[in-house]
């Protein structure tokens, strides 16, 4: 039975007359990459900051690594990383001094070498920059290295490789899977679903402020798209020509392969296509463009 | 969490001084007037001694005294909406750093800046203006930094209610303005209308300045209690606004 860490049942809330969140319930266990998916004003980063305790919440129960986000908020500060969407720093701070002024905040034994993590995300070159003269990209950087310097329980991350190129997003990829390894919790959102699949051990999809579907990436590509296609080419007398099959169930690939050899077919290309997330999520929230 | 706020102090500080306009603004400008003013008025165009201090109609001293305490407030105001706007102030209230900490270091940076600018005063005003400086040098520097303190959390009482950085500039400057007026540096309070004085005395730079003024005559900090105890009661008016009041974002 996995131990949740986090917990929130019936969480709402409003500004003013905008229902940002209504009616969210969700667990996230310990050790998982747990993923808030959804378009943009969904209300992925409303439900974090209530989880956070940095929003009060107008309805529903939180609870974070056993404690009351808003009434222990400073205990609860202690043993989490946060990384906010499109945070800034002051203008004129070094690297290396917002890296040591994080460093100080945190229990000495758990902190960890500041050089290592620039090192690690690509950052060390950098090191007496100014955070105004960092790229986005670098500073998107900066944050996480920030959010992960005291090796905490349990990291929020809001958008997290948003603004950032291939290579670094898949540093930072690679950085999260370590840090769950060692023992962290992750509890990240995002828009890109290419990252919550690769990512994540368990999604949520949040839509209008209501959460509309949760497992696996895998169960929600079986439960909503289950078709897959096999597509491949044989030689025939006249020249190649292409096959698609479509059909659905864990044997279908199988059945295929069968009958092709059956057949006797000489094949020169074979191929599989399963749905992706993606697929599901527009088949969920809908292909119209938003904000 | 008092090494908190020396670290986080010492960050600001250093950040400060990395915008050589802040630092020109609140160090120099003021001194460099203060001395500019005082040879002006020592070495007349015609020759001879120029005017004696004691016949203008301001004290040059409590009057850059003021200036650099009003700097001092003005750019507090403008950090604050800044980083609010950025973001910055939400960034650090997600740490465990208490929010006294995160505010108070920018009080230490302002008080320690305020404190620079008075030494350099001083400094200086031996040497240009020796008839303008007061009884004694320490009393005087305590007195502006008590009464800077107690502007400082009127500056948070206007960093809580703009939102925007621009409007924190225009607000910061028509505040500052109407506080060097009503202050009684130029004229004395009691000489406007009623609820003019009222106002005044509403403001901590009116008490500041008594107080200044009394501490430069050289009279004996027990004959002050009343000046000292209004801009504590201003202070702690302002703190408890503040701490209801004051946005993180
Ligand atoms: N501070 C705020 N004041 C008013 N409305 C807000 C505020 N923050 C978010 N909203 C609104 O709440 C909804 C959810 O926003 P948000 O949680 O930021 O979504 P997401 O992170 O999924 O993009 C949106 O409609 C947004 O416009
Ligand atoms: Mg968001």
């Amino acid at each position: 039975m996995p131990t949740p860490v986090v917990t929130v049942r019936a969480l709402t809330k409003r500004y003013g007359r905008t229902v940002a969140v209504a009616d969210v319930s969700l667990d996230v266990n310990e050790g998982e990459i747990f993923g808030l998916i959804g378009p943009n004003g969904a209300g992925k980063t409303t439900t974090m900051e209530c989880i956070q305790g940095s929003r009060r919440a107008d309805g529903g129960t939180i609870s974070v690594l056993g404690l009351d986000p808003r009434r222990d908020a400073t205990a609860l500060r202690r043993r989490i990383g946060v990384q906010h969407q499109e945070a800034q720093l002051q203008k004129r701070i070094k690297v290396w001094e917002a890296l040591d002024l994080w460093a100080s905040m945190y229990d000495r034994e758990r902190v960890v070498n500041g050089d290592v993590l620039l090192e690690r995300l690509g950052l060390a070159g950098k090191r007496d920059a100014w955070f105004m003269n960092l790229s986005g990209g670098q500073k998107q950087r900066l944050f996480i290295a920030l959010a992960l310097i005291h090796q905490p329980e349990l990291v929020f991350l809001d958008e997290l490789t948003t603004g950032l190129d291939p290579q670094a997003r898949r540093a930072i990829w690679e950085l999260i899977r370590d840090i769950r390894q060692r023992g962290s919790t992750v509890f990240l959102t995002t828009h890109l679903m290419e990252e919550a699949e690769r990512l994540c051990d368990r999604v949520a999809i949040i839509e209008h402020g209501r959460v509309i579907e949760m497992g696996t990436p895998r169960e929600l590509v079986t439960r909503h798209c289950a078709e897959r296609r096999v597509i491949y080419t044989t030689d025939e007398e006249g020249g190649e020509r292409l096959h698609e099959l479509r059909g659905e169930g864990d044997d279908f690939v199988t059945d295929v392969i069968h009958r092709i050899a059956s057949d006797g077919a000489r094949v020169r290309g074979f191929r599989t296509e399963m749905p992706t997330l993606e697929e599901v999520f527009l088949k969920l929230t809908g292909r119209a463009i938003r904000d | 969490m008092l090494k908190g706020l020396f670290k986080l102090s010492w960050i600001e500080m250093k950040i400060f001084v990395r915008e050589p306009m802040g630092v020109i603004g609140s160090l120099l400008l003021p001194v460099l007037l203060f001395v500019f003013v005082g040879r002006a008025l020592r070495f007349s165009p015609r020759g001879g001694a120029g005017i004696p201090v004691s016949r203008l109609p301001f004290n040059i001293a409590i009057l850059t005294a003021l200036l650099i305490s009003l700097g001092a407030v003005q750019s507090l105001v403008g950090i604050m909406a800044i980083y609010r706007e950025g973001g910055i102030l939400k960034r650090l209230r997600a740490t465990p750093l208490s929010p006294v900490t995160i505010l108070g270091s920018h009080v230490m940076v302002k008080l320690g800046f305020t404190l620079v600018a008075l030494v350099l005063m001083i400094l200086a005003g031996r040497r240009v203006l020796p008839d303008a400086m007061p009884a004694s040098g320490v009393s005087f520097v305590a007195a502006v930094l008590l009464g800077t303190t107690s502007i400082l959390s009127f500056g948070f009482v206007m960093a809580s209610l703009v939102r925007s950085a621009r409007f924190a500039q225009v607000l910061g400057a028509t505040l500052t303005y109407v506080m060097l007026a009503l202050s009684g540096v130029f004229f004395p309070v009691d000489r406007l209308p009623r609820w003019l004085q009222f106002v005044a005395n509403s403001l901590p730079t009116t008490h500041a300045v008594t107080l200044m003024r009394a501490i430069w005559a050289g009279e004996p900090w027990m004959t002050q209690l009343a000046t000292v105890g209004a801009l504590a009661v201003i202070f702690a008016a302002c703190i408890g606004f503040s701490a209801r009041w004051f946005r993180w974002e």
